[in-house]
């Protein structure tokens, strides 16, 4: 695997109010690298993985993408964003467009690839997800399962550098999580970089390459996962862990 | 009865130019109040100033007043002319009080439908990389239409009515209940027939635009 650094966060801080999200957030996800971000609720997780594209902005500290500093607004930030996948808990999908033009549309407004290319690419992926014969539908007409796989396929579709995913199953009936994990597995394994905001733990020991543990809006443990689970070095991480892994 | 169906060809005219006014300016009640909108919900603090401004200071003006500065300011004391005849010179200056003031109701009842449209939808557009301005035409403003094609109904048929100000408001403007009061003033029309038989006009014209809005509404309805 390569080390080129390609998220780094800097002593990144955020408040909500009175309320100190995220304290000095250091965090490097290499190229390839699949990152695992878990903690209690509240821990600042998916704030963390939010101001990665600036969905949320930060107050103070760095967050540079493959050497440059995110820009605050405008197009140097739309240019951004479009290298930067994002998976979000409630799928998002566009409500009124099906679902291939969900695929296209990025590639084809943003990338500005033709119609034909971006349907080709479209296809491809949805097939990938195996989504393929829903193509012509709604999101609605979709299981939150089928939905999400869209999102992912959505998210490919820009060829991103990065992927975040929030919570990418967290909405989602139990039945249909899995179909959404395998297809998380397999990216992670074809070296896509990936940092993945989840409670699914065993996701995070089968497809991490490193788990990072918030907690009260600070990154508490970081380590791989065989480490962290077997032998988490924090009271933190040992309390949260006794608390998902008994029940 | 039969006094007012002999003048039945007055009747027809003058609610034909009901229908220009009416279709005039909604189509560019429509256009202005896109861009006041896209004004008031943008980044720039300036232009949503402008716009709200705009919209607080004319939607809060009784449409008399709106057009009565136009017919008797802007027309009659400063002499800015849009049209050679007089009739058409009044009719442009009550196309433009009467989009001047429905944009305003058009761009509360858009931006009550962008506020029903959840802000993942915009989070994932930007995540894709989209510029505010395509947001906005390709994932906004599209859901918020949808969602006002209702509301749209209701303000499109205030605005066909509201068209019968435009002759009592300095303007004089040539429109169907102009046309009514004519015939009244020539004593050509009997007051009660006459009365009800414009009002019938004015539903027929009303009615349909209902039914055809709700039914637009029910059609391109965004399922979530």
């Amino acid at each position: 695997m390569t080390s080129t650094p390609l998220v780094v966060l800097e002593n990144v801080n955020k408040h909500f109010g009175d309320l100190h999200v995220l304290r000095d957030i250091d965090m490097t996800v290499n190229s390839g690298e699949v990152v695992v971000v878990i903690g209690p609720s509240g821990s600042g997780k998916s704030t963390l993985c939010r101001t990665i594209n600036r969905l949320e902005t930060v107050d103070s500290g760095t967050i540079s993408l493959d050497g440059q500093p995110l820009p605050a607004e405008g197009r140097g930030l739309a240019k951004l964003r479009s290298d930067v996948g994002m998976v979000f808990q409630s799928f998002n999908l566009f409500a009124h467009k099906t679902v291939l033009q969900n695929v296209t549309l990025g590639p084809m407004k943003v990338l500005k690839q033709t119609k034909a290319q971006a349907e080709a690419r479209g296809m491809e992926l949805l097939d990938r997800v195996q989504i393929g014969n829903q193509a012509n539908k709604y999101p609605a007409q979709l299981s939150g399962g089928q939905q999400q796989r869209v999102a992912i396929a959505r998210a490919l579709a820009m060829n991103p550098k990065v992927l975040l995913f929030d919570e990418p199953t967290s909405a989602l009936d139990p039945e249909m999580v899995q179909e959404v994990l395998d297809v998380m597995t397999d990216l992670a394994n074809e070296g896509m970089t990936m940092v993945v905001v989840t409670h699914e733990m065993g996701f995070a020991r089968r497809a991490a390459n490193r788990v990072v543990f918030m907690a009260d809006g600070q990154i508490v443990e970081e380590n791989t996962p065989d480490e962290f689970f077997t032998t988490p070095r924090s009271e933190r991480a040992k309390d949260f862990l006794s608390k998902i892994l008994t029940h | 009865m039969e006094a007012f169906l002999s003048n039945i060809d007055r009747v027809v005219d003058g609610f034909s130019w009901t229908v220009r006014l009416t279709l005039l300016s909604a189509f560019f009640s429509f256009i202005l109040g896109i861009l006041l909108t896209a004004m008031r919900v943008s980044p720039v603090p300036l232009l949503r100033g402008l716009s709200t401004a705009y919209i607080e200071g004319i939607r809060s003006t009784p449409l008399t007043l709106v057009l009565l500065f136009c017919g008797l300011g802007l027309n009659s004391a400063l002499g800015v002319s849009l049209a050679d005849s007089v009739a058409l010179d009044v009719f442009w200056w009550a196309v433009i009080g009467l989009s001047a003031y429905t944009s305003c109701f058009v761009s509360e009842t858009l931006r009550s439908g962008i506020n029903t449209i959840p802000l993942g939808q915009v989070e994932a557009a930007r995540s894709l990389g989209l510029t505010f301005t395509q947001n906005l035409r390709l994932i906004v403003v599209p859901q918020a239409l949808r969602t006002v094609v209702g509301p749209l109904g209701s303000v499109l048929i205030a605005l066909t009515k509201n068209t019968t100000v435009a002759s009592v408001a300095g303007l004089g403007v040539q429109e169907a209940s102009r046309e009514m009061k004519l015939m009244f003033d020539q004593g050509i029309a009997p007051v009660l027939p006459t009365f009800v038989g414009f009002a019938i006009g004015f539903l027929i014209l009303t009615l349909p635009m209902g039914y055809f809005f709700g039914w637009l509404s029910k059609r391109v309805a965004v399922v979530r």
